[in-house]
Formats: structure tokens, C-alpha cells, sequence
């Protein structure tokens, strides 16, 4: 391998920026709903535990959230320093959601932010409320636009290639925000960051109450977090389903190499592996575990559908749809099937392991129990975390790898989009420096986020003394640097 | 194509916001070795800025993503071409504003201090290469037929590059000395008064050398917007004295708004110097990028210009809102009480 090939670097980058951004978008997503709804549940009741509740998960999200912001800063630019032939191919297009997610999301999500940490004090408790409210909003604007921006890439509508043949040009942004992509990829980006969420609570609190601190607190959280956890994954689950379906319509290549498939097949041959081992190349499978129809339902929603192989697409894509690419990718137009093949397995089956954490959290922790759930179910359910995290991170990488060799569906492959001007040592340095930059933050991150999460909220006043409350503005806790 | 003409101008509303904005926090991050004497004053300056470094830092996405849209071609240039300068700014970025959140997350003298130095570093290096990149795409850089960019980060180290630096570096380091001045109270506010008069009087010489640089360049480059370009250098010049002698005179509000208007006209200089280019190119002037050539479709730019005209007054609104909820100091009695209360 060529260690200062710009492609395979400017790629490298892109992954590992964005996978790592990734590591702080689902939670701020979901910890920002959470976060507002202990808050409204503290002004609706005033009972001490909520507040509690909301300052010592408003903790654990600023620390997240902070990552999240400085990180995000990299995407937008390295389009133009990486892609730059990308960037002036699809900037027409691509740009505006882009555009509007600053001017109508992101401005929003900052400003409010910014008002709910130091507000506290300055604000009525009604206004005070709102704005963690008015950011939770922004960012899910902030997540619609990028994934109509990103649908562009795995479908793209709304568009007409310029006179010269040298650009994407929008005709129709109506299109381009109601891609069938990113209407079905929304809900399922947003359930999937809110199981994470859930699994976030649900590890905290298992931890707490392993140790049976903060008893009250922690177990409303998790009782919050398991139902939340099982109502986001019927969410993530049904949207999936419908993801799957616009998928195979519009980039049946991807739902072949989700299930590495060479051949079409029909009906019972249309089967789902759960489990296989093939050659080293991955042309011929030695062995596997194979539920019949599923492939076809998921793909169709009927038992008698018929799904694409790779084979028969690369003779399509080659010989009808586009030829033109044919020779540059050898006539293979499917990506790499051990990463699609697996991370669709993975993603499916930690998300399911969460849910199922939260079914079983669910039974033991119901109220009429007659014994108090064993201490290896405490110390289970505190992988729901991980578990949860590398489900959405995978989910992602599927995604992602599952559109190559394209850059855009179709128009551009992602060789083409390099920037020609930038040398490989360039992007070295940069994938180095990015590396070791977000190597110690990792560190530091983790850190932060353990020890906030160790300490807990502060308890709640003994049973018969005087509540707590504050009474006036001044003397709400507030947050100083 | 008018629209084009409007979006280079909305693009430098932008700019300008952002280095109005960014550049006080950059100068208040300058400002801790010279102001933060011990820990409650470093607390004091990082807290002036506390609730608004995200928002204001959000302008520069904003800025980005609109240079985008509206001229992909510039944005495929620029952002290629300056690399590794964007990288130093993005590293820069990503440390001070992790630093801003994390540094009091521990009560370790060292941690401290650590994350004190990533934000001086993490201001200072921005400051100074904002400058250098946009003097350079004012001057011109090396740029061939195809749009690429065929210089080094060497080529933008040239001498008008390298005073813009110098230029923006200073500028937001007294701008942000006057924030400081105007949210603190105590030692640091006394200290940064004083510290705003020294910095201030170098500002005004590099700032006019460096103004009246560009304006002569504009000149003999037959810049058709050069006489209004002429008017705003002068307004920047008069408005950044009268920062100064308002900061002398004790009226550090004056003083911080003189400053950010001083930071308006001298990027609109910037900008009418460089109209109707928008990257000139130093190798063949038929190869220059320009709002014509390097921007996006009419019905791409009507539908970003429904979206500016509707949300930037709404955003300007709020966040000017925001500046209000948080118009009060920063007081000593306030840190030490936050203080106290953690242990």
C-alpha cells in the first residue's frame, strides 16, 4: 500500500473524524430531550428529585456537548480541504441544506445552549425551561438537514447536471429536503441516538443502585431509561424496516452487500444469515445459519419477493446504467462486503441485545416484585452503554461503506472527489494530528463523563426536614467556568 | 447572476460577524497570561465570555457552510489551497473550546494550567492566521486554469500576509482586552484598562500600515470599488482611535464598541478591495475566481437568499437578546462565591 496515497488518507480521515464526532451527536440528541423533560417534570411538580436529576444529567451532556461542537467544526471544512472536485461538483446541491442548518439549527442550538448553562440565574424558570427546549428542537433540525444533505449522496434527486457536464446543479429543494432517504434515515438516526441515550441512563443508574446510592433518583432514571429504550428501538426498528425498503429501491447494491448476496434470489432463497463464514475473498461461503423469506420480507415486505444479487447488478450497472464508470472500477460496483456484512449484523444485533437488557430491567425492576434484581443484573445492564454506542456507530459505518465506490450515487465515484491540489504528506499530517488530538480528548472525555457520573446528583434532603427549594433567582444554582 | 452579487455580500456580513464576534473571545483568551494573575482573575476573564463563545464560534460555521452553497468553487479553492493553515485554525479551534468547558472540571493546579495555556494557544494561532488568509485572498494567490491552488502554506507567509496576521492578531487582542475591561470588575478590569492603552496605540500603527497597504494595492490594481474601499479603511482608522482615547477616558463601553465597529469596516475594506474577485489569481488574472464564475446557480441562491433575509434579523435578534440576559460583570465577590460553594 501506498502510505501517501491522498485517496486512501483523505478517506481514513473522513472515517475516523466522522465516526468520532459521531461519538457526541446521538447524545446530545437524546440527552438534550432528556435533560428538557426532567426539567419540565421539576416545573410541573416541583419535587427536588427532578432538578436533581436535570443538573446532574445537564453535567454529563455539557461535557458531551462540548466535544460534539469543537468536532463538528472539522466536517464542514474538510469537505473542501479533502474533497475539494467533490465540493465543486455537488456545492449547488449539497451546500444549501448545509447552509440552512446553520442559519435556521445551529445558530439556535448554540445560542440556547449557551442561555440554559448560565441562565439559571438570570432567567424566569419558565423562559429558563424553553431554552433547553428551543436547542433540544434545533438540534434535531440541525440532524434533519445533514442527512438530507447526506441522502443527496445515497439518492440524489432535486438536481440536473449543468450544460458542461461539470456540476450538479438544484432545480428542485423540495426534492432534496423530502428524499425518500432522508425522510426514512430521520427517525431512525433520531430513535437510534435516543436508545443510546437510554443506554447511557440505564449504565449510570445500574451502577448507582449496584452500589444502592441515590436510591429514589436513580431509580426513576432507569425506570425513564429502560422505557425509553424500549419505545426507541420499536422506533428504530420500524424506520429501519422503512430505511430498508427505499434502500433497495434506490441503492439495491447496498442491500445486496448487507447480506454479501451474488446471486438473485426469490421467495425461500431470499434468506437472512445470521452467521456465515466464507472464503477468504468472500466469493463462496463455507458455512452458515440461514432464516428462510426474511431477506425477502425485508426487502419487499412480502414472502414471495424477489432481491438482486451483486452479480446480476454489476452486469446492470455495467452494461445499462452507467458505463461510463464501468472500466475505472474494474465492473465491480459493490463495496466491501466483509465491513457491509458485518456491521449490519452488528448493528442489528447490539441493538436488539439493548432492547432486550431493557425488557428484562423492565420485569425485574416492576414494582410488585417479589425480590430485588440479583447484583450480576446491575453489573449486566451496564453494558447497555456500550452496547447501544457501537450499534449507531456501525449502523453508520454500513451506511457510509455500503455507498462505495461512490461519492455520490450514480454521478461520482469517491476517487473522483479527492482535491488534486492537496499531496498525500499533507494529509498525513492531518490524519496524524487529528489522531493524537482526539486520542487525548477521548482520554480526558471519558475522564470527565466517569467522574460526573460516579459523583452522582446531589442527594436528596432527609425524609421530614425542610425542603430545599430555592426560592428566588439569585439563589438558583447557577454554572460558573 | 445579481444574486451572486448579493451573496458575496451576505458571505462578508458573515465574516464580519464572526470576527467581531470570535475576535473579542480570541482577544479575552490573549489576554490570561497579561490579565489572569491568579486563579479567580482567570476565572473572571474565561467567564466574561462563558456563555457566548459557542454562538459566537458558530458564525464561522455558518460563514463556511454559506461560502459553500453560495460559491462552491471559491470554497473548493480556498479550503483545498489553504490546508494546512485551516488545519492549525481547526486544531486551534477544537482545543481552546474544550479547554473552556473542561478547565474547571478539576480542582488540579496543573489540569489548570494545561488547559489555561491550549487557550491561549487555541486564540492566539486563529487570531493571527485568519489574517494571513484573508490579506492573501485579497492579494491574490497562485491559482491555475483549473481553479487548484499551486502554492504551499509558504507561499501565503509572504510580507502583506504575514501583516495581516500581525494586524487581526492585534486587533481582537485589544478588542478583546476592552470586553474584558467592560465585563470585569476589580484588578483585571484596572489592569485590562491599562493593557488596552498599550495595545491599543501599537494596533493603530500596524492596522494603518497594513490599511493603507491594501488600499494602495486596490489602487493600482484598479479595484472598481476602491473609493469606497478608501472610505471604510478611513472609518476604521478614525473608529479605532476613538476606541483608544474613549478606553483613556474610562468609557470602556464606547471603547469595546468603537473596537467592534473598528472590526467591521476593516473586513469590509478586506472584502471591497477584493470585489468583483473572489480569489484573484496571481499566476494569470484570466484564471481569477470571481462572484461570476465561482458561484452557485440562480435558484440555489434564491432559495439561500429567503433563508438569510428571513432568519439572520431573527438570529441577530436573539442572540443580541442573549448579549442582554448576560449584559452584567463578572464580578470577584461572584467566582469567589462559586468557589466556595464547590468545596
Amino acid at each position: 500500500m501506498d502510505f501517501l496515497d491522498p485517496l486512501a488518507l483523505a478517506r481514513w480521515q473522513f472515517g475516523l473524524t466522522t465516526l468520532y464526532h459521531f461519538l457526541f451527536v446521538p447524545l446530545t440528541l437524546g440527552m438534550a430531550l432528556t435533560v428538557a423533560i426532567f426539567q419540565t417534570a421539576w416545573f410541573r411538580t416541583a419535587k427536588l428529585k427532578w432538578l436533581h436529576l436535570t443538573r446532574f444529567f445537564g453535567k454529563i451532556f455539557l461535557i458531551n456537548f462540548a466535544m460534539g461542537v469543537v468536532t463538528g467544526i472539522v466536517q464542514e471544512f474538510q469537505f473542501g480541504m479533502n474533497w475539494s472536485s467533490y465540493s465543486r461538483f455537488v456545492g449547488d446541491v449539497f451546500g444549501a441544506p448545509l447552509a440552512f442548518e446553520g442559519l435556521l439549527a445551529f445558530f439556535f442550538e448554540a445560542t440556547f445552549i449557551g442561555l440554559w448553562i448560565f441562565g439559571w440565574d438570570k432567567l424566569p424558570k419558565g423562559l429558563h425551561l424553553a431554552s433547553i427546549w428551543i436547542a433540544t428542537v434545533g438540534a434535531w433540525f440541525s440532524a434533519y438537514f445533514i442527512l438530507a444533505a447526506n441522502a443527496f449522496m445515497q439518492n440524489p434527486v432535486g438536481y440536473q447536471m449543468s450544460a458542461d457536464g461539470h456540476r450538479a446543479e438544484m432545480n428542485d429543494f423540495l426534492a432534496v429536503l423530502t428524499n425518500p432517504i432522508a425522510l426514512a434515515a430521520l427517525p431512525h438516526t433520531l430513535f437510534a441516538a435516543f436508545m443510546m441515550t437510554a443506554g447511557v441512563i440505564i449504565s449510570i443508574a445500574a451502577w448507582h443502585l449496584l452500589r444502592r446510592q441515590n436510591i429514589e433518583m436513580m431509580r426513576s432514571a432507569l425506570r425513564y431509561g429502560l422505557w425509553g429504550m424500549i419505545v426507541a428501538f420499536i422506533g428504530t426498528a420500524l424506520s429501519g424496516d422503512q430505511l430498508g425498503l427505499v434502500m433497495v429501491q434506490t441503492q439495491p447494491m447496498k442491500m445486496a452487500a448487507a447480506e454479501a448476496m451474488f446471486n438473485s434470489a426469490c421467495g425461500a432463497d431470499a434468506s437472512f444469515s445470521i452467521f456465515t463464514l466464507g472464503t477468504p475473498d468472500g466469493t463462496s461461503e463455507l458455512f452458515s445459519i440461514r432464516i428462510p423469506y426474511l431477506l425477502s420480507f425485508l426487502s419487499t415486505h412480502t414472502f414471495d419477493g424477489c432481491v438482486e444479487g451483486i452479480n446480476d447488478l454489476n452486469m446492470q450497472y455495467t452494461t445499462q446504467m452507467f458505463p461510463q464508470f464501468a472500466d475505472q472500477v474494474g465492473g465491480n460496483f459493490a463495496p466491501t462486503l466483509w465491513i457491509t456484512y458485518w456491521a449490519f449484523r452488528w448493528m442489528m444485533g447490539l441493538g436488539g441485545i439493548a432492547a432486550l437488557v431493557a425488557v428484562v430491567g423492565l420485569w425485574v425492576t416492576r414494582k410488585n416484585a417479589k425480590k430485588e434484581p440479583a447484583t450480576w443484573m446491575w453489573r449486566a445492564a451496564i453494558w447497555a452503554w456500550p452496547a447501544s454506542l457501537l450499534a449507531i456507530l456501525v449502523g453508520w459505518v454500513f451506511t457510509e461503506m455500503g455507498r462505495q465506490p461512490w461519492i455520490v450515487f450514480g454521478l461520482m465515484l469517491t476517487e473522483d472527489g479527492v482535491s488534486p491540489s492537496v499531496p498525500g504528506w499533507t494529509v498525513l499530517i492531518s490524519l496524524v494530528a487529528f489522531t493524537a488530538i482526539y486520542a487525548a480528548l477521548a482520554v480526558v472525555e471519558i475522564g470527565l463523563i466517569m467522574k460526573a457520573a460516579h459523583k452522582g446528583p446531589d442527594p436528596l434532603p432527609e425524609p421530614g426536614s425542610e425542603p430545599d427549594q430555592p426560592t428566588a433567582l439569585e439563589d438558583t444554582p447557577t454554572t460558573v467556568y | 447572476m445579481d444574486l451572486a452579487y448579493l451573496w458575496f455580500f451576505i458571505v462578508g456580513v458573515l465574516f464580519v460577524g464572526y470576527f467581531v464576534l470570535d475576535g473579542f473571545d480570541f482577544g479575552v483568551g490573549m489576554s490570561l497570561p497579561f490579565l489572569g494573575k491568579n486563579d479567580v482573575s482567570r476565572r473572571q476573564i474565561i467567564n466574561t465570555i462563558g456563555p457566548v463563545w459557542d454562538l459566537n464560534e458558530t458564525w464561522v460555521i455558518v460563514a463556511g457552510a454559506c461560502l459553500f452553497a453560495a460559491f462552491p468553487e471559491w470554497y473548493a479553492t480556498l479550503f483545498s489551497g489553504f490546508y494546512l493553515a485551516l488545519l492549525l485554525i481547526l486544531l486551534s479551534l477544537i482545543l481552546r473550546g474544550v479547554s473552556f468547558e473542561y478547565r474547571h472540571q478539576r480542582d488540579s493546579v496543573r489540569w489548570k494550567r494545561n488547559f489555561d495555556r491550549m487557550i491561549v494557544i487555541g486564540s492566539a494561532v486563529p487570531a493571527f492566521l485568519w489574517g494571513v488568509a484573508f490579506a492573501n485572498i485579497v492579494q491574490g494567490v497562485p491559482i491555475d486554469a483549473s481553479h487548484e491552488f499551486t502554492g504551499s502554506l509558504l507561499t501565503l507567509l509572504n510580507p502583506y500576509g504575514l501583516l495581516g496576521g500581525l494586524t487581526t492578531l492585534l486587533l481582537f487582542f485589544t478588542h478583546g482586552v476592552y470586553f474584558v475591561a467592560l465585563k470585569t470588575d476589580g484588578q483585571v478590569h484596572t489592569d485590562a484598562r491599562k493593557l488596552a492603552v498599550r495595545s491599543g496605540v501599537l494596533t493603530v500603527v500596524v492596522a494603518a500600515v497594513f490599511l493603507g497597504w491594501t488600499i494602495m494595492s486596490a489602487w493600482t490594481g484598479g479595484a472598481p470599488l476602491v473609493g469606497l474601499a478608501i472610505v471604510c479603511a478611513l472609518l476604521a482608522a478614525v473608529l479605532l482611535i476613538a476606541s483608544v482615547v474613549a478606553n483613556l477616558r474610562d468609557r470602556e463601553g464606547w471603547a469595546f464598541g468603537f473596537g467592534a465597529f473598528t472590526v467591521v469596516f476593516a473586513v469590509l475594506t478586506l472584502w471591497l478591495s477584493l470585489f468583483p474577485n473572489v480569489m484573484p489569481s496571481s499566476t494569470d488574472p484570466t484564471f481569477n475566481l470571481t462572484i461570476e464564475n465561482a458561484s452557485s446557480t440562480d435558484y440555489t441562491l434564491t432559495i439561500m437568499s429567503w433563508a438569510a433575509l428571513i432568519f439572520l434579523p431573527l438570529v441577530l435578534l436573539y442572540q443580541g437578546w442573549t448579549y442582554w440576559v448576560f449584559r452584567k460583570r463578572v464580578t470577584r465577590g461572584r467566582i469567589e462565591k462559586a468557589a466556595a460553594e464547590v468545596h
